[in-house]
């Protein structure tokens, strides 16, 4: 198990070099001067030309560019990422304290549309030519099709405009708070980050659970006098389970570009937000260090899906 | 289109004195594809009688192994049951309730499939669906007798260090190993009826021989009646005491098995004779059938054997034979079936 | 061994030749026949915009601003007096033109990337293989907005953004049909007659990949649009005063607006759903016509 973790960490290290080589370069290609993107803007202030340039010396920026990669790279490791241009503040705890919200919004949505998508999918899988499944189909499309702004707005329209009972900005009522208030914030940037991210998950455990119940070891079972929940629940589903954690491992990236169009519509103080609005004041800083988190966390879920479907599928030997 | 709700069958096992176990009549089974329904088994039917072995043989799609599902009512869609009787000890199943169908599956029916490979659980242990099988029958059943009764059927079947094999996965098991589970699975419950089917196709040759030693074994053990379907003429005549030859979905000649094998009443059957590699001659000797089955569902109105057989004639091409008594126990559906033994004493 | 020998292949059921049983199967397919209606619809509207239209979609006209729909403006105005129903039409246009080029760049890309995997193997097909797996990884909107943000945003940076990001799909498929023709004979034939790659590609490996890699193709327009219009919606695709589905929704970001000026982004909104569910639900219909029954349960 060890050998097999160290393995795949390793070759997710080489990736990220290679990602971070793109950004490195996209960072050349910014308009710009790098002095500024590196150097506290409170130091900057004072200096003038000559300022900058011993700054140009000391940041090695008039070294070969390999050897200024190397320098941007460490940097970033250990957490330098610059300072944004809007904020003057260090990119690191600008993106930091957005992180947070980013991450409620979709572990909240992540966990309605599991629960939804595999309670639909297994009715779907079960029910098959049905109106359950007719139905789970149209909606399973109507989630990859329906832009999430456009529900947005029309959730903003009909419960908060219409009918005035949902909030539609922000995570909290100003002044206001506590736990209910939070929540009333969550539901709608929620469920349709839920919905959005249902979609797909619900065609997945419906084929998965379809191809599974043609089985041979599922006629098996009902060889035995298992009960069809049983046959079901206990042996389909369990081997269609499993392939579902790579695809879910694999999807939460794919939500964060849901949240990033979610979080502008409902002014949701995430990462999206500020990656969007960075983009529109040119804070070409925060954008890279946007990319180079989006970058970790795509590696690190592809990373966990690896190793998750090894521990729990016993036919993957971990060699 | 339900039936009126019938009493389980009876659980103290008194076999029945004379009757069959189990009597499959006039069963059509049909199959919807993208072309329309596809007809399986187009009137088979075959008898087993308690305790014996019954050896069911007809190439692959020959309908020989949709008629032994039909016994478990495991025919699922696409396929369908037409029409047709299936009776186990006097109850017909296609109209028993599903609940009391699944006492009976696993329970006084088990059953072996092919390819142990794909008919085990890859993600649920042995020892898992071993104790599965014993306490979906046993309600009372504690896990740790399931686990002691697991491990012991485990050896019996001949599973060395049962213990730890019980917790391992059906991937970590070769093939023979694997077979000897399904089948220390299938007699967990002291079955009366074991059907196998192609119980040795997917194995090596020399584990092969292995298994059929324990399905003698265990038919040793339980009494159970066996129908082993096969398309292997070699395991029939080692193991079966009687014998149904199946064509295009129909039953073209039964009874026992030194006597169809001696003297075949049916032109196919004796085809499938000829075509064995004899002991003392090559294998480039064999005399295989020419032509093919008919394609389910290429329904024609004479013999479904006539475009293949040497003996055909007009009649073949129009009208249908049906099965007629050829000697003491036996039947074969040939026009011509007097012609074979007239041949045969020449 | 003593078994029966003659148990060849059971002959298939006669038939019509694959495409017209494709044909057949998506016929049957009520859903697919409907989005396939609709799509037909939605393109030819767009194409027939200046007959229908009855506006310009750029001009503005201040003495008609912010006018609910009428006779005049069947979908009203906007805040700078330009007509909401022309401006949807033309606002198609783009946006499927633009999903449209995308789409056939990045099967173009995963056709060529798959290709070549699949005929050379080894060293090749690790490296692009695993490229694919880390490519899809990435959430495409994502990439649209780092790269838009550092190169600034156009129609040209969508179309290579989305093309980047979307030939993986492709590139399985044509990898799959390419390793399953090159175990053929006329292949090797052709090899040993002395057949380049090239022509290989274009005369063995599309062909057979065609069924398939249509199917990808419309499901990448799908999702095409959909990146097209959210990387417009967020500013970062087709630039205004162009209208694009996206942007036309960009400019309803403000709670008076959406509250007093529904007709400004039900219209566009409605469009993309419509016409994105059309587009899904004919690539759906593809996908089982063009896998035989009993394959389709799958992902």
């Amino acid at each position: 198990m060890a050998a097999y973790v160290i393995r795949r960490v390793l070759a997710n290290v080489l990736v990220f070099l290679l990602i971070s080589v793109g950004i490195f370069v996209l960072v050349r290609l910014a308009p710009g001067d790098p002095v500024r993107m590196m150097v506290d803007p409170e130091q900057m202030r004072g200096g003038g030309a000559a300022f900058i340039e011993a700054k140009r010396h000391e940041l090695g920026l008039d070294r070969p560019i390999f050897v200024q990669y190397g320098h941007w790279l460490s940097g970033a490791l250990h957490g330098d990422l610059g300072y944004s241009y809007v904020g003057h503040r260090p990119v690191g705890a600008v993106l930091g304290e957005r992180v947070g919200p980013t991450l409620q919004l979709m572990g909240a949505a992540l966990a309605v549309a599991l629960v939804v998508s595999v309670a639909l999918g297994v009715a779907a899988a079960v029910r098959r030519n049905t109106a359950v499944d007719y139905g789970a189909t149209v909606l399973g499309l109507a989630a990859v099709s329906v832009p999430p702004f456009f529900l947005g707005i029309v959730g903003i329209y009909v419960f908060s405009l219409q009918l005035g009972v949902l909030p539609s900005a922000g995570m909290t009522t100003p002044g206001g708070g506590g736990l209910v208030d939070q929540l009333r914030h969550l539901v709608l940037p929620g469920l349709i980050l839920a919905f959005v991210t249902a979609g797909p998950f619900t065609r997945y455990v419906r084929g998965g659970l379809v191809d599974e119940l043609g089985a041979e070891y599922v006629r098996t079972a009902e060889a035995k006098g298992a009960s069809p929940a049983r046959v079901v629940l206990r042996h389909a589903l369990r081997n269609s389970l499993i392939p579902l954690i790579t695809v879910v491992m694999y999807q939460i990236p794919q939500m964060l570009a849901g949240a990033v169009v979610i979080e502008q519509v409902f002014a949701w103080p995430g990462m999206g937000q500020l990656a969007v609005s960075s983009i529109g004041q040119h804070d070409y800083p925060v954008i890279v260090g946007f990319a180079l988190y989006v970058a970790v966390l795509v590696l690190v879920c592809n990373l966990v899906a690896d190793v998750l479907y090894a521990a729990v599928d016993p036919r993957v030997s971990l060699r | 289109m339900k039936a009126p709700h019938r009493k389980a069958a009876p659980p103290p096992r008194e076999r029945p004195g004379n009757g069959p176990l189990l009597e499959i009549e006039d069963l059509v089974v049909d199959f919807a594809t993208d072309d329309g329904a596809v007809r399986a088994v187009d009137g088979a039917g075959y008898a087993v009688m308690p305790g014996e072995t019954l050896g069911v043989v007809g190439e692959s799609g020959s309908g020989k192994s949709v008629t032994a599902l039909s016994a478990l009512g495991l025919i699922k869609p696409p396929g369908r049951v037409v029409s047709g009787r299936v009776v186990f000890d006097g109850t017909d199943l296609r109209t028993l309730p599903p609940r009391e169908l699944r006492r009976l599956r696993g329970g006084r029916i088990a059953m072996i499939f092919q390819d142990p490979m794909t008919a085990l659980n890859p993600v649920m242990s042995i020892g898992a669906q071993l104790r599965e099988a014993l306490r979906l029958h046993r309600p009372g059943m504690s896990r740790a007798a399931a686990r002691k009764r697991a491990a012991e059927l485990l050896t019996l079947v001949g599973v060395p260090g049962a213990e730890r094999r019980l917790r391992q996965y059906p991937h970590e098991f070769s093939g023979g190993m694997r077979q000897r589970a399904m089948i220390a699975m299938a007699i967990a419950n002291d079955p009366d009826l074991l059907i196998a089917d192609e119980p040795t196709t997917a194995l090596d040759v020399t584990v092969q021989a292995q298994v059929l030693d324990l399905l003698r074994l265990t038919r040793r053990e339980t009494g159970a009646a066996t129908v082993l379907i096969t398309h292997d003429l070699g395991v029939v005549a080692e193991l079966a005491d009687r014998v149904v030859v199946m064509y295009a979905g129909r039953v073209v000649e039964h009874g026992p098995v030194a006597e169809i094998f001696g003297a075949p009443r049916h032109p196919y059957t004796r085809g499938l004779l000829e075509s064995l590699p004899r002991l003392d001659g090559d294998a480039d000797e064999l005399t295989p059938i020419p032509g093919t089955p008919p394609a389910p569902g290429e329904a024609a109105p004479g013999c479904p054997f006539a475009p293949r057989c040497a003996l055909a004639r007009d009649r073949c091409r129009t009208e249908r034979p049906e099965l007629a008594p050829t000697g003491p126990g036996r039947a074969s559906a040939c026009h011509f079936h007097h012609e074979l033994a007239e041949e045969k004493t020449a | 061994m003593t078994t029966i020998t003659t148990s060849p292949a059971i002959k298939k059921a006669p038939s019509a030749s694959p495409r017209a049983r494709a044909l057949r199967r998506f016929r049957r397919n009520r859903l697919a026949v409907a989005g396939a209606a609709v799509l037909g619809a939605v393109v030819l509207v767009t194409l027939l915009a200046p007959l229908i239209a009855g506006h310009p979609p750029n001009t503005v006209d201040l003495y008609a601003i912010r006018q609910g729909p009428s006779g005049a403006h069947w979908f009203g105005t906007d805040s700078s007096g330009r007509d909401v129903f022309a401006r949807t039409l033309y606002a198609g246009r783009v946006s499927l033109l633009v999903g449209l080029t995308a789409a056939l760049a990045a099967i173009t890309v995963g056709t060529l990337l798959g290709a070549v995997s699949g005929l050379f193997g080894g060293w090749a097909d690790h490296v692009i293989m695993r490229a694919a797996d880390i490519v899809m990884s990435f959430p495409t909107v994502v990439v649209i907005l780092v790269l838009a943000g550092i190169v600034g945003p156009s129609m040209t940076v969508l179309i290579a953004a989305i093309g980047l990001t979307q030939w993986p799909v492709a590139g399985r498929v044509v990898r799959g049909v390419t390793l399953s023709l090159r175990d053929r004979e006329y292949i090797h034939a052709a090899e040993a007659a002395g057949a380049n790659a090239w022509w290989l590609i274009r005369k063995h490996i599309v062909p057979a990949a065609l069924p398939p890699v249509t199917v990808t193709g419309t499901l990448a327009v799908a999702q095409a649009i959909m990146l097209e219009t959210t990387a417009s919606f967020l500013g970062l695709g087709v630039r205004p005063p162009q209208a694009s589905w996206g942007n036309m929704l960009n400019e309803a970001q403000n709670l008076t607006l959406i509250q007093t000026m529904p007709w400004l982004w039900i219209p566009p909104g409605v469009a993309i759903a419509v016409t994105v569910l059309a587009v899904n639900f004919v690539g759906d219909g593809l996908r089982d016509a063009v896998t035989p029954a009993g394959q389709g349960g799958g992902r």
